[in-house]
């Protein structure tokens, strides 16, 4: 499944929420399920400074030349946005995840948590993500 | 009698909220609360009006021109200036206009620094100041070789005046403090800070960002040499505010900015400087600004201060009650003397998470650091949840924001 039917799924799934305590619920849970970022990982190296909430973020590459995120955050609904965007950007080509066009963020009417005030690091996150994507794309 | 007074305000206070066009607004789908007054205020349509009547009717650059349009602007601009010395209890040419608060401690910092710190002088500032009051005095101690030294916050949110007796010296040149805190809503005894700072010569600069909102300050009677205020926290427009400085200090310290306006004569041989206030008010200013500023000071005027200081006192102790209705709830800031708002940090829950699930219920609070990052550190907590009061909010925002309250906690648990 490619980024773009990963998106499309999302966006299904979250037009069967009714109200939006059913889908920050949904997010919440996101969060809680979130698989940490390894311990050694979660260090000022890999900190993405939010005026609010902290991003921990680090990447690998695997032998097929795709790319594995693992993150983190200290409130629960930036995690479960992580969540989302990690799902959709995981086990991807360092190519596809720089192209990558995360529509679905405003699709599921989340666009605020991407708002330019860097309230809690998402919008660097992502730039982040895409970093990392070319970086391994340089040394691929 | 209060009971009396408490009952026709409530009256009054239900057709104050009719001047705030933004009120209406809804939010997610809920009618809007606004709870981050402190952060800025909303506007009465009078204010909205006087921008508009300016721009439609008066605009002209103001006391340069010889024609009509210039003279009726200087006029109105002048006017907003001497309705603010009035008001503080100041002379009119002791009024500076700024861009706001941040704009005026930036102009004292810099001229300060040049004409009266050397290596070694301290300044005195307080733990639980705003980013504004602390970066301009860093910038300017750096360029200078001063010191700054800081008063502790006690764990009620207030100053630990005894602390701050021993910090004054000799080397103490400036003592610059908050008159309200805008992450606590501690009243700072402001008038006996100067008094000991004028013990030993040095200024007291005061900022009064969150009080000019909520009561008359007069700086005859607190003794302050030096206070600034923004504008918009006051029911005006964004972008103007004021520096009040006495007048023997304002004469004393060189220009900040250069530019037209602030001259008196100029050469390339050298410049002559404007008197006050012109000396520090370079280039065009926020004519509108100033001038929908009047208004704001008309509007709050014709409610009275002291009434509207009742009024937010009625309502948050109503908030500050119904906070202990929740679950986990640590107040930050318990201080006997406090203003309209109530910080807090619910156990086990990010500021954040709380502010963006009550955000999608319609309630506009702050959450975070409030740019006060030290004053956070010292509280031990990454962020608090921090909900400010005006005169036009109501009973009915109040209760609509515990049970959103409530309703995100136990959405988050």
């Amino acid at each position: 499944m490619n980024i773009e039917h990963k998106q499309q799924e999302i966006v299904e799934e979250f037009s069967m929420f009714e109200d939006w305590m059913q889908k920050y619920e949904y997010i919440i849970e996101l969060g809680k399920d979130l698989p940490l970022i390894e311990k050694e990982n979660k260090d000022d190296e890999h900190l993405i400074r939010g005026c609010q909430s902290k991003v921990w973020l680090h990447a690998t590459v695997d032998a097929d030349g795709r790319v594995h995120f693992s993150a983190d955050s200290d409130a629960i609904i930036t995690k479960g946005m992580i969540a989302l965007i990690i799902r959709v950007l995981d086990s991807e080509k360092p190519v596809d995840i720089v192209e990558a066009d995360l529509h679905f963020v405003k699709d599921i009417g989340l666009m605020q948590h991407l708002s330019p005030t860097r309230s809690n690091g998402l919008a660097s996150m992502i730039k982040q993500m895409k970093y990392y994507g070319l970086a391994f794309q340089a040394s691929a | 009698m209060i009971a009396e007074a408490g009952h026709k305000t409530s009256t009054d206070f239900m057709k104050v909220r009719d001047d705030f066009p933004i009120l209406k607004t809804k939010v997610n789908g809920f009618p809007l609360v606004y709870l981050d007054n402190a952060a800025s205020s909303q506007k009465p349509q009078q204010v909205i009006d006087s921008i508009s009547n300016y721009y439609s009717n008066f605009n002209a650059n103001i006391h340069r021109g010889a024609h009509h349009l210039a003279n009726l602007a200087t006029e109105m601009f002048e006017s907003v200036r001497e309705k603010l010395a009035l008001r503080i209890g100041a002379s009119k040419h002791e009024v500076i206009f700024s861009s706001g608060t941040t704009d005026s401690i930036n102009l004292v910092a810099t001229v300060i620094g040049h004409s009266m710190i050397n290596a070694g002088d301290e300044i005195i500032l307080s733990e639980m100041e705003h980013h504004s009051n602390i970066v301009p005095w860093q910038m300017m101690a750096e360029r200078q070789g001063a010191v700054i030294r800081v008063i502790p916050v006690l764990d009620n949110g207030t100053l630990d005046i005894d602390a701050y007796r021993k910090l004054l010296n000799e080397k103490t040149k400036v003592v610059s403090v908050v008159h309200i805190s805008n992450s606590l809503g501690t009243l700072n005894p402001v008038k006996e800070m100067a008094r000991m700072a004028h013990e030993y010569g040095a200024l007291f600069m005061m900022d009064a960002a969150q009080s000019a909102a909520h009561m008359n300050l007069n700086v005859q009677d607190l003794d302050c040499d030096l206070m600034a205020f923004s504008a918009h926290k006051m029911c005006g427009p964004t972008g103007t505010g004021v520096l009040y400085g006495k007048e023997k200090w304002l004469e004393f310290f060189p220009p900040f900015r250069g530019g037209g306006e602030m001259i008196e004569q100029v050469s390339f041989r050298g410049t002559t400087f404007n008197t006050l206030p012109h000396k520090f008010e370079a280039g065009t200013p926020d004519i509108a600004g100033v001038i929908a500023f009047g208004a704001a000071l008309d509007y709050l005027d014709s409610i009275g201060m002291e009434t509207i200081a009742a009024r937010e006192n009625e309502l948050h102790l109503m908030q500050e009650q119904r906070l202990l209705e929740i679950d986990g709830l640590r107040m930050i800031g318990t201080a006997k003397q406090k203003s309209s708002l109530s910080s807090f940090v619910i156990e086990g829950l990010h500021p954040f998470d709380i502010g963006s699930l009550i955000d999608q219920m319609g309630i506009a609070v702050r959450t975070g650091h409030h740019c006060t990052q030290p004053l956070m550190d010292r509280f031990k907590v990454n962020g608090t949840v921090r909900a400010s009061l005006a005169f036009y909010n109501n009973e009915e925002d109040v209760e609509r924001f515990i049970e959103a309250l409530k309703k995100a906690n136990s959405m988050l648990r």
